[in-house]
């Protein structure tokens, strides 16, 4: 959060509990600059009473083959999730820490993780990726063949559909960071190999409507994709953020199907298998399905829902004295770009539009700001999203009412911060 | 037709041409021995289903030396996603809640024990899915689980699905 005590004249107020229009963002700049300007004037004495720190006074460290983050942020670390503990290590998860982060692309050792069966130890000499089943041609792909192949670079966020189950199932909220309770998302650029290329050399069928997509871990996690997604945007991802895929999200190899939920991007993928009919795998019989209201499931719900989040402030933060802040969270939907952020600071009662740092890229992670000015009082504040098909985010009680109580998947409600006159933030339902 | 549109025509074929081998085609010819079994998976009709078979009986001493450690000594039990229901800690046991009886020996013979996956033989596997499903009163003690039996086991679950991806495609549910 940034906390200035300088205020830009005539606060202009676009809704209740001191959201300020996004209009003030661009005139406070303004005003910045122009005081900047004016500071220029040399001061006299300057030397004799500054500090003069000993880093001016030796010569830096040299180049190094690969940066790492100062050692003073040690901690902005990934907070691990791990259900069953020690009695199963391998069925672990890692949260992003969205509130230590500011911008829209996860740094790739930052990135979520969900291991159904752990990290595997691949050698990637020997990774192979086979497509074969209802197909003319059977055909297998080492790396370095897929290096040839023509590549596509797209940003796209994955979310495991189990993100937020806190929130989604927990009778009373979780007083924890964005870390644990909506860390099973993050952001990157990916560059990999259209699926449709090598579906094509491997001369796919007409009656190959499914592909069966294996990866070459321990439980050899496998997801039945349709064709279209995979004749559509889908990719072989191999590289992250500019670099080759980190371990943990599917070196040397993963899949990538923009929007669709985490558990299907098969990652260290080693198998696309051709069939007429979807295999229902483990993952798509049961813990990958929602059970309803009503007791009746739903099956293949691939797409997630348009979602949002204020980061900056956030639960476990706490605001440094009344005074201007600037709001700023992330919004991204399954369905297409994000096409606007409301934001609320009174639970509801009113709402302001936020402004969107673009590019907007379809499903993927939109940076969203607001301005605020907070009097110290109690506030609700709350993000409210909407895609490009009209898709709005529900409340906790209209998403709770859909489900069974025990569902936590594809939980997209809208979080509400309290924010305490003494400046804790606070998750609650509201 | 005109010039131009024949060019056009023209045009657009060596197009498709060219879209049909967008790649450098680089893959090498898989052969159907290089193919382990977890690059595919039985499917619901008992596609895939290897010889062998096992009953309960066989199953239950197997499940208590590799898995009941984690799943629970009778399987409802837990703590992780016990097997069978109904039970107080997992909404979805597998084998009552899941649509088909051949992912439980799919998934158990490629995935579990979780620190020792693939261990298991076919039979092993056979068995253990006789124990599940007739621990869930889906299938009786003595019935055997083979490539013939298991595709003919009716789940209780099954028709209480909806397909989302077959009624609303790519929209979110
Ligand atoms: C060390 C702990 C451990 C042992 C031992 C173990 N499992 Fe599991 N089992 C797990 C974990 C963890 C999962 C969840 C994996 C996932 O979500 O992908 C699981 C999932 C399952 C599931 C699917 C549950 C569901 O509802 O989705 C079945 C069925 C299963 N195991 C059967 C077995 C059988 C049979 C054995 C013995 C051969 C066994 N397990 C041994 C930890 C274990």
């Amino acid at each position: 959060m940034t906390n200035s005590s300088v205020l830009p004249p005539q606060p202009d107020f676009a809704a209740g509990g001191g959201l300020l229009s996004r209009r003030m963002l661009l005139r406070g700049a303004a005003a910045g600059s122009a005081a900047g300007f004016a500071n220029l004037a040399m001061p006299e004495r300057a030397r004799a009473e500054a500090e003069i720190p000993e880093w001016v006074r030796v010569a830096g460290a040299r180049a190094r083959g690969y940066g790492m983050p100062a050692e003073q942020e040690a901690d902005v670390q990934r907070a691990i999730i791990e259900p069953f503990g020690e009695l199963a290590q391998a069925f672990s998860f890692s949260g992003t820490p969205h509130h230590r982060l500011r911008g829209t692309i996860t740094p790739s050792g930052l990135h979520f993780e969900v291991h159904h069966g752990g990290r595997p130890d691949l050698d990637p000499a020997r990774h192979r990726l086979m497509i074969h089943g209802m197909v003319d041609r059977p055909i297998r792909l080492d790396l370095d063949a897929l290096e040839r192949y023509p590549m596509v670079s797209a940003v796209h966020f994955l979310e495991c559909s189990g993100n937020s189950f806190f929130n989604a199932v927990m009778p009373e909220p979780m007083q924890a960071g964005c870390d644990m309770l909506h860390g099973l998302l993050s952001n990157s650029e990916w560059t990999g190999v259209p699926v449709r290329i090598l579906l094509e050399e491997a001369g796919i069928r007409p009656e190959g409507r499914w592909v069966l997509a294996v990866g070459n871990d321990a439980p050899s996690l496998a997801r039945s994709i349709p064709v279209e997604k995979l004749m559509d945007d889908a990719f072989i991802a191999l590289y992250q953020n500019g670099e080759r895929i980190r371990p943990e999200q599917g070196y040397p190899m993963r899949l990538l199907l923009p929007g669709f939920e985490g558990n299907m991007n098969v990652k260290w993928i080693t198998s696309l298998w051709v069939t007429d009919a979807p295999a229902h795998t483990k993952d798509e019989s049961g813990e990958y399905t929602e059970i309803l209201a009503d007791g009746s499931s739903v099956k293949f719900t691939f797409a997630m829902g348009v979602k949002s989040l204020v980061t900056h402030p956030s639960a476990t933060m706490t605001m440094s004295g009344p005074g201007f802040y600037e709001i700023s969270g992330i919004a991204w939907s399954g369905a297409g770009p994000i096409r606007k952020v409301e934001i609320s600071a009174d639970g509801g009662a009113s709402w302001a539009e936020a402004e969107l740092s673009g590019p907007v890229h379809p499903r993927a992670l939109t940076r969203f700001r607001l301005p605020w000015q907070w009097e110290g009082a109690p506030a609700l504040l709350m993000s409210r999203a909407e895609d490009a098909t009209g898709a709005v985010q529900p409340t906790r009680s209209t998403w709770k009412a859909k489900y069974d109580p025990s569902n936590f998947l594809h939980y997209n409600a809208i979080q509400p911060w309290q924010v305490t006159p003494e400046g804790m933030v606070q998750n609650v339902y509201a | 037709m005109s010039m131009r549109s024949l060019i056009a025509t023209a045009l657009v074929v060596s197009l498709a041409d060219l879209a049909a081998a967008e790649g450098p085609g680089l893959g090498a010819p898989l052969a159907a021995d290089e193919i382990p079994f977890y690059a595919t998976y039985v499917m619901p009709d008992g596609r895939g289903l290897p010889a062998g078979s096992g009953t309960a009986a066989e199953g239950a001493g197997i499940y208590a030396a590799k898995c009941a450690l984690c799943h629970g000594a009778t399987g409802v039990e837990g703590p992780v996603m016990p097997p069978v229901g109904p039970n107080d800690v997992w909404a979805k046991p597998a084998g009552r809640y899941w649509p088909y009886a051949t992912t439980i020996f799919d998934y158990v013979r490629r995935a579990m024990p979780l620190d020792e996956p693939k261990s298991l033989s076919d039979a092993e596997a056979y068995a253990l899915t006789a124990f599940i499903l007739s621990r869930n009163g889906v299938i009786g003690e003595g019935d055997a689980m083979s490539a013939q039996t298991l595709p003919d086991v009716v789940m209780p679950n099954r028709e209480n699905f909806v397909d989302v991806w077959a009624t609303q495609g790519v929209t979110p549910w």
